[in-house]
């Protein structure tokens, strides 16, 4: 109990020792990222960033915000919802940001989310897809599309476009971005009137798929719908064509990336999958930042880069058109985003906080995602989210 | 029946990879009583410096020549030695007469270490990254409407080598009689004019050196490799160090039995029973060996005396 | 010259029975209650960060303080004992979401202090502990036939096993569905990989001291009571405490029982916390790495030492936050030479106070 005590007490004259300027006060604008910078989910948290950054860059280049620049102040929640949330807690009384970006896992993005609504300061994630992130509350916003409308992307495009009447899933248990798409692809299938002859688990860190392609081979499906992420898609895929499985796979935007081709080489030819936006897109804002993302890291940005990027500019982009950069004048900015000419597609801010925008389906030819065909979201937005 | 052969092949090549990375497990295990945790992180280290040195040698744009494996190997497997070694001699030497359980936290702490530098900019990343093809990734034979492909025997003929190369260094060399009489017991062994230290840092650099050549194996097989901090590597290890336990700890023998049958039962499992419970299969499979017969399958019971 | 004996101080340490330790922990157990409302009351104006970041070394503590029961004082090597906290957390979750349901026909009402939600909160908690407790029952049994680092691994399997056993729940129920599904579905109706999220966060700075007194208070009374000289006795050499009329696989066991209890509750604090979001892949070996380190790093055996290393260790991570990519490695650093610069931990298996009195002693005769 006494050392309780003297803790907090320590903890007490720390605080206020050090903080940080840099509030909306100062001639800085703070706004605080969380990420997983170390731990399992160390390469999403990266990969968000830098697209993160590279707003950044440009936006202060371009002048800043009402003539201040924008800072970020970024935490590592080393992929643990408990480390997350203290994070984002920090970052709201300690460093008094007024706004938060992050997080890619769903389960990280609740965590901090819920300490963002209860504070009321709007939080924006670039990757998480599962649909109870905006429902936590009016703070939280997100920039990438929901698992259900994914879902039906993959579905649809399967049904209607491949002409497949039976699919197989296989899916990562332990990934609950990957077990979403799989419930709501499989719902949307079904109802179009497919079959889903085989639903086979792996649990992401497996390299070995082979049991369970075997079974999906005996099966004989016309595709397979496969969502995960890259890091596991190429050696899935290598396995499957190895045993001979000719099926094209399907997948959502976790495949995107610029080492799924190398590491799956000829065995992804032929794949689709379903993406934020398509590296063809002739659209200024996505050739632009392409070019810049390889000028900067010397890589060719993923989708969770590109999703990064966006979540920083609308961010900013809320700012310049909000009354104040207080809580709730933000959100409302936020929430007012029309037509906004992202990286990821022509966004719109819906009323569950999501953002309304198309997805597009690629084709991997010659190593690259070639582009397929766009599908729209029009009158299914209405039905992800029914209200509660 | 084509399932069962496939699930056979698959099952002995995953299983060779397991008893390679068993065998340090159980040669550490056997000298000094206590679980290497760093071990896994050896083999996550073979990986990757084969996927460096592959690319440092120019090999991930242009197809590499037939003897590049016998480059990359034998060169993975030193520099994994040294680091071994190195781990050794820093971290558990001056642990010799702790607790176990003190030795234990200081190899998590070694293998946070070796996980977490691995992951730093400068070295390895936080990026999975793609393994060149050291070896032509075609099939080699069909039987009976099974693939086997030419990475599978190259896995299972390279492990069953460097297993025998270990068999004969234990059981027929003088060096390999000493690490068995450490491994009975050090204090006699000391009387005995065994040079201990030099035998523990010797199984040290042996165990690496067969993680880094399983690593190698491994990256070849699954050239996805995941970043250095991934939860998978510790697993596999986990997986592996179940093998050895199975087969009967502190036994290369029973490392090797052990590495195949856990291969086996898991690729089984997953394929008969039900993929979601893969995880669980080892570990039921090793509680279910441990109630039985602790001592593992090719242990012998060891009675103390009081 | 030998030590003159204190008979006084002989009697004294005579380990208490259990029925004479009531009475006596009645007055610290007050104490203890009254520092909890002060905190609850005063540390929400210092700052949200100070209050979340007490509450996370609360929970630490009581898990911390818990394993030592099991792994510093009988010596066991129990390296599962996150699968608990998961055990206790789910349970509890279970009931509060449920039942918050039941009760307010909607489960994210929070109560007001001591309302009925509150107590379905701690009713929860503590029937978390319970179910924890019955599986530490289940994994302190082989402990008859296993031995160190062999037992070692069952506790590991087990916790593997129990994470990938609630990774495979069905999603959370919502809306119509609560009303309508049957109980079967309802119970597994955890959230799979994403976590039971959606659970009333009960969670108070108040509680979680509550809880840590109670699990300090049991701790120190454990250890000095005849249990307690079981526990060590098993710890030192468990043949001769076998031949000493000690059952050691009762003792073992209960040890387990005891130490799982408290960890379960830890779990349903942690999952009814605001910042954190109950799942199985955090609460799985990495965690229990975690918890193992504390108690060894604090010292063996050392109820104090538990504490002391379970603060230092949850605020060392937030005082390196700002270094991220070096943060691990200096974390492992400092392991590494903690462990070869001070093995026995930093009190050994003495208490903070026990020090002091041993030096007053020497200078006094």
């Amino acid at each position: 109990m006494v050392s309780l005590a003297l803790v907090g007490a320590c903890d007490r004259m720390r605080g206020q020792k050090g903080g940080d300027e840099g509030t909306s006060g100062g001639d800085t604008i703070l706004v605080g990222e969380f990420g997983s910078f170390t731990g399992s989910e160390a390469t999403f948290g990266q990969s968000t960033h830098n697209g993160i950054m590279l707003a950044l860059k440009e936006i202060n280049a371009a002048g800043g915000v009402k003539g201040k620049k924008i800072e970020v102040k970024w935490l590592d929640d080393a992929g643990k919802t408990q480390e997350a949330g203290l994070a984002v807690t920090r970052l709201i009384t300690e460093n008094h940001v007024v706004a938060v970006l992050g997080e890619v896992a769903s389960s990280l993005s609740l965590a901090g989310g819920r300490v963002a609504q209860q504070k009321g300061i709007p939080m924006i994630s670039p990757s998480s897809t599962n649909p109870d992130v905006t429902d936590l509350g009016d703070m939280i916003f997100r920039v990438c599309f929901i698992d259900p409308f994914q879902g039906y992307v993959g579905a649809k495009f399967a049904r209607e476009t491949l002409k497949a009447q039976k699919a197989a899933i296989l899916y990562d248990q332990a990934q609950a971005y990957s077990q979403g798409l799989r419930e709501e692809f499989k719902k949307a299938f079904l109802k179009l009137g497919g079959e889903v002859v085989t639903e086979q688990a792996f649990s992401g860190g497996d390299s070995d798929f082979s049991a369970q392609l075997t079974t999906i081979r005996d099966a004989k499906p016309d595709v397979i719908y496969l969502p995960g992420y890259y890091t596991d898609v190429g050696n899935t895929v290598l396995q499957a064509r190895k045993l001979g499985m000719t099926q094209p796979f399907l997948g959502g935007d976790g495949w995107d990336s610029a080492q799924l081709a190398k590491i799956a080489g000829s065995a992804i030819e032929g794949s689709y999958y379903s993406n934020h936006y398509s590296h063809e897109d002739t659209r200024p804002a996505v050739q632009n930042f392409v070019k810049k993302y390889k000028a900067e890291f010397n890589a060719v940005p993923d989708g969770l880069a590109a999703l990064g990027y966006d979540s920083m500019v609308i961010l900013a982009d809320a700012m310049k058109r909000a009354a104040s950069l207080g809580g709730k004048d933000l959100a409302k900015a936020i929430s007012e985003t029309k037509d906004f000419p992202a990286v990821t597609g022509i966004i719109t801010i819906d009323e569950h906080r999501n953002p309304h925008k198309p997805a597009v389906v690629v084709m991997m030819k010659n190593g690259t995602p070639t582009y397929v065909t766009t599908i729209d979201p029009p009158t299914y937005a209405t039905t992800i989210n029914p209200p509660k | 029946m084509t399932k069962l052969l496939q699930t056979l092949v698959d099952g002995i090549s995953v299983g060779s990879l397991y008893a390679l990375i068993a065998l340090g497990y159980t040669m550490v295990y056997g000298i000094l009583s206590f679980i290497n945790f760093a071990h896994s992180d050896v083999f996550m280290l073979g990986a990757w410096i084969s996927l460096a040195l592959s690319q440092a040698l120019g090999w991930a744009d242009v197809a590499p020549p037939a003897w590049a494996i016998a480059v990359v190997l034998p060169a993975a497997m030193v520099l994994c030695a040294v680091i071994g070694f190195t781990i050794e001699r820093l971290a558990y030497r001056p642990l010799r007469a702790a607790p176990r359980l003190n030795v234990l936290i200081t190899a998590i702490g070694v293998s946070l270490l070796l996980e977490n530098s691995g992951a730093l900019p400068f070295l390895f990343g936080t990026q999975p990254q793609s393994m060149p093809r050291l070896i032509a990734d075609r099939p080699l034979a069909t039987i009976a409407g099974v693939n086997i492909n030419v990475v599978d025997v190259v896995v299972v003929v390279v492990a069953v080598t460097l297993m025998t190369l270990l068999q004969w260094l234990v059981f027929g060399t003088k060096l390999g009689r000493a690490m068995r009489a450490v491994s009975f017991s050090d204090k006699i062994a000391a009387l005995m004019g065994v040079n201990v230290n030099l035998v523990i840092s010797f199984t040290f650099v042996v165990g690496s050196a067969l993680a880094a050549a399983a690593g190698l194996l491994y990256a070849m097989k699954y050239p996805g490799i995941k970043q250095p901090a991934d939860a998978s590597w510790v697993l596999l290890g986990l997986k592996a160090f179940c093998a050895a336990v199975v087969g009967g700890i502190g036994n290369v023998r029973g490392a090797m039995l052990g590495g195949l049958l856990i291969g086996l039962v898991e690729l089984f499992g997953a394929a008969y029973v039900s993929t979601t419970l893969r995880d669980a299969y080892v570990f039921l499979v090793l509680i279910a060996v441990l109630l039985g017969r602790p001592s593992g399958i090719l242990g012998r019971a060891v009675v103390e005396k009081v | 010259m030998a030590r003159p004996i204190d008979i006084a101080d002989a009697t004294r340490r005579l380990a208490p029975s259990l029925a004479a330790s009531i009475p006596r922990s009645i007055l610290p157990l007050a104490v203890g209650l009254g520092l909890s409302i002060l905190a609850q009351l005063f540390v929400p104006a210092v700052g949200d960060f100070y209050y979340t970041l007490l509450i996370n070394i609360g929970i630490n503590v009581i898990l911390a303080v818990s394993l030592n029961i099991v792994n510093g004082l009988t010596g066991q090597f129990s390296i599962g004992h996150a699968g608990f906290m998961l055990v206790g957390g789910y349970v509890a979750g279970i009931i509060t979401y449920y039942g918050s349901y039941a009760i307010f026909g909607n489960t994210q009402v929070i109560d007001q202090f001591l309302g009925p939600g509150e107590w379905l909160f701690v009713g929860g908690s503590v029937a978390g502990g319970l179910a924890a407790a019955a599986c530490g029952y289940l994994v302190g049994l082989p402990s008859l036939r296993l031995r160190g680092d062999y037992l070692a691994i069952v506790t590991l399997g087990f916790g593997e096993i129990v994470r990938v056993l609630f990774q495979l729940t069905t999603p959370v129920l919502k809306g119509d569905d609560l009303a309508t599904a049957p109980l079967s579905k309802k119970l597994v109706a955890l959230g799979g990989a994403q976590g039971f999220g959606a659970i009333p966060r009960y969670t108070t700075l108040f509680w979680v001291l509550a809880f840590v007194t109670l699990s300090l208070i049991v701790a120190i009374r454990l250890k000095r009571s005849t249990y307690g000289r079981a526990f060590l006795a098993i710890r030192e050499n468990e043949i001769a405490a076998e031949a000493m009329g000690v059952n050691t696989t009762q003792t073992k066991v209960r040890a387990f029982v005891l130490s799982a209890f408290f960890a379960g509750i830890a779990g349903s604090l942690f999952a009814h916390q605001l910042s954190t979001n109950l799942n199985p892949r955090e609460l799985g070996f990495q965690k229990s790495f975690d918890v193992v380190i504390m108690v060894v790093l604090g010292g063996m055996g050392s109820v104090s030492g538990a504490v002391v290393a379970a603060v230092l260790l949850t605020i060392l991570p937030e005082l390196l936050r700002e270094v991220s990519e070096y943060r691990m490695i200096a974390y492992a650093l400092l392991l590494i030479i903690m462990m070869i610069l001070r093995p026995q931990g930093i009190f050994g298996v003495k208490e903070v106070w026990e020090l002091f009195r041993g030096r007053d002693r020497r200078r006094g005769s």
